[in-house]
């Protein structure tokens, strides 16, 4: 499939010999497959791809970069869970991909099917196959269907997952607004590694913001197959100020282990064979690095990318970079801010490769932001640098527990201007 | 200055590939300092290039010494009143980083 690729670069090479004899000096450096600069192609227009697209694009203009996204408009799951306790609407969180375009970035609505390393190139759905100098993969996550016994992708129309942004995200919207007052609403809450540690927590929160304004007799039954959660005493805090005894978190050392779930009868069943019964059932699967990254080659027996902490280069295929929740980059948490920070180093390290330059030094950051209830917003954030050749944190940590009403409500106003500050850096819309 | 020396040495590497004389690869093993690596993780929440669209405070085009000195502020032990996050991030940071970055976004337009 890739051999015309392959011919019509060697019969472009074989011109430049041909034309002088300047063509001789030419070989002897890098030929890139598209100009001069040189050829970016990253996948995916979320929070990793569009950030590398644009800063690539920044960096180097003269550098073409063609980003592959299958929607025309981007549904953020940072800050979705706020929909949930109708605090947001689904369209503030659409971003469109006018202003990348703008900034001189070809963005094609496709989905990349293939990638051949080799020969460089990656084929999209559409057909068309297109030459890379580097490529970028940011390709989320997907998730392991029938990992968790009788949660193949059927169940989750039943009993939805939304961690990824979408239809999934109107089902259980739906379904929580169909609820009948003093249901219960349970989640499963999976293993880690998973996309946004506190994530679930704030849905919990949201959902309980809902419920108690609306459905006051409902109960959220959390089960948990871990032990401890990101910002864990905030939140259990938040959950006790805010929602009394609404929300139940059962852990998995009191079985809170789902092993089973039956999506048809809206029931899941313990480790220890508790069965429990929900009237609105959302289930978070257990997850692996989005399909592209395996068909690149890139992952290894985890699921998972490993990358080089100081560049996000695959430590398998040469030039290619992977970013986001994708990747192994722990102590790095898989979120829209961590991918963020991964594409702007990978951008950087990314255009001084293509001009035979070394990478600059790394510093990533991240900072997360979760609402508990209106006005009362705690974060988590820290800054990244190598250390022994590895990620390592420099510093950071979690809002304090002690903290007054005013700073919590700076947080949840912070957590508020992040998101729009993000956007704009990203997808250069404002919502 | 940093960025001056930068600017040089590309300015070097650009001729030398125009002539065909870069035969052999002369990228240093270790890597370097760019501040604009470093001021890309501030944009996350105060904006591009430090121009916050929203709450958080806009850093582009500030005086260097206020944004200096309201760096180390929240780097000590005693952070001025109203810190929420700042202190727990610019700890990660050298001193040398932070004035870099105070240089960075002083330079930098506060509109674009």
């Amino acid at each position: 499939m890739n051999k015309s690729v392959n011919l019509s670069r060697r019969t472009w090479l074989a011109n430049i010999g041909k034309t002088s004899a300047a063509g001789a000096a030419l070989l002897s450096m890098p030929v890139y497959a598209q100009g001069s600069a040189g050829h970016v192609v990253v996948v995916g227009g979320g929070f990793g791809g569009a950030t590398a697209a644009r800063y690539v694009k920044r960096r180097n203009p003269d550098v073409r970069v063609t980003l592959i996204e299958p929607a025309t408009t981007y549904l953020t799951c940072p800050f979705m869970n706020l929909h949930f306790g109708g605090l947001r609407t689904f369209d503030q969180q659409a971003h469109g991909f006018d202003d990348l375009r703008k900034a001189g970035i070809e963005v094609i609505h496709d989905y990349a099917t293939g990638v051949d390393a080799s020969a460089k190139t990656v084929t999209l759905q559409g057909g068309e196959t297109l030459s890379w100098d580097k490529l970028l993969l940011s390709p989320g996550i997907d998730f392991r269907w029938n990992a968790l016994e009788g949660y193949g992708e059927d169940a989750s129309l039943l009993a939805p997952h939304a961690w990824k942004a979408g239809e999934q995200t109107r089902l259980l919207k739906q379904q929580l607004e169909a609820m009948p007052d003093g249901g219960t609403f349970i989640m499963v809450a999976p293993e880690n590694p998973f996309r946004c540690p506190p994530g679930p927590y704030e849905r919990a929160s949201m959902v309980a913001h809902y419920l108690k304004h609306n459905k006051p007799k409902s109960k959220i039954l959390i089960l948990d197959a871990k032990d401890a959660f990101s910002k864990q005493g905030l939140f259990q805090d938040g959950w006790k100020k805010f929602y009394g005894d609404l929300i139940e978190w059962v852990p998995l050392s009191d079985d809170g282990k789902v092993e089973r779930v039956d999506a048809k009868n809206l029931t899941v069943v313990s480790e220890f064979g508790e069965t429990h019964k929900a009237d609105v059932l959302n289930v978070i699967p257990p997850q692996k690095a989005g399909a592209i990254a395996e068909v690149a080659g890139v992952t290894d027996g985890s699921g998972w990318v490993p990358i080089k902490p100081d560049t996000f280069e695959s430590t398998l295929v040469p030039n290619v970079y992977v970013v986001g929740d994708a990747t192994i980059a722990s102590p790095m948490p898989k979120s829209g801010f961590s991918a963020n920070a991964q594409a702007k180093v990978a951008a950087a390290a990314i255009v001084n490769s293509l001009a035979g330059k070394p990478a600059p030094a790394p510093v990533y950051a991240n900072t997360c932001y979760s609402l508990i209830a209106p006005d009362y917003g705690i974060s988590v954030g820290h800054i990244y640098k190598m250390q022994d050749g590895k990620l390592a944190e420099a510093s950071g940590g979690v809002s304090p527990r002690e903290a007054d009403e005013s700073f919590r409500k700076l947080e949840a106003q912070y957590g508020e201007s992040w998101y729009n500050a993000i956007a704009l850096d990203i997808w250069g819309t404002q919502s | 200055m940093r960025t001056v020396s930068h600017i040089v040495r590309l300015g070097v590497a650009v001729s030398a590939i125009a002539t065909g004389a870069l035969l052999a690869p002369t990228a240093a093993a270790e890597s370097t300092f760019d501040v604009t690596v470093l001021a890309a993780t501030c944009a996350n929440c105060h904006g591009p290039d430090g121009r916050s669209p929203a709450s958080i405070p806009t850093i582009a085009g500030r005086p260097e010494s206020i944004l200096l000195e309201q760096l180390r502020a929240f780097q000590s032990d005693t952070p001025p009143a109203g810190t929420t996050i700042m202190g727990r991030l610019t700890q990660g940071l050298t001193d040398d980083e932070l004035v870099a970055l105070a240089r960075h976004f002083s330079q930098i337009n506060a509109q674009p």
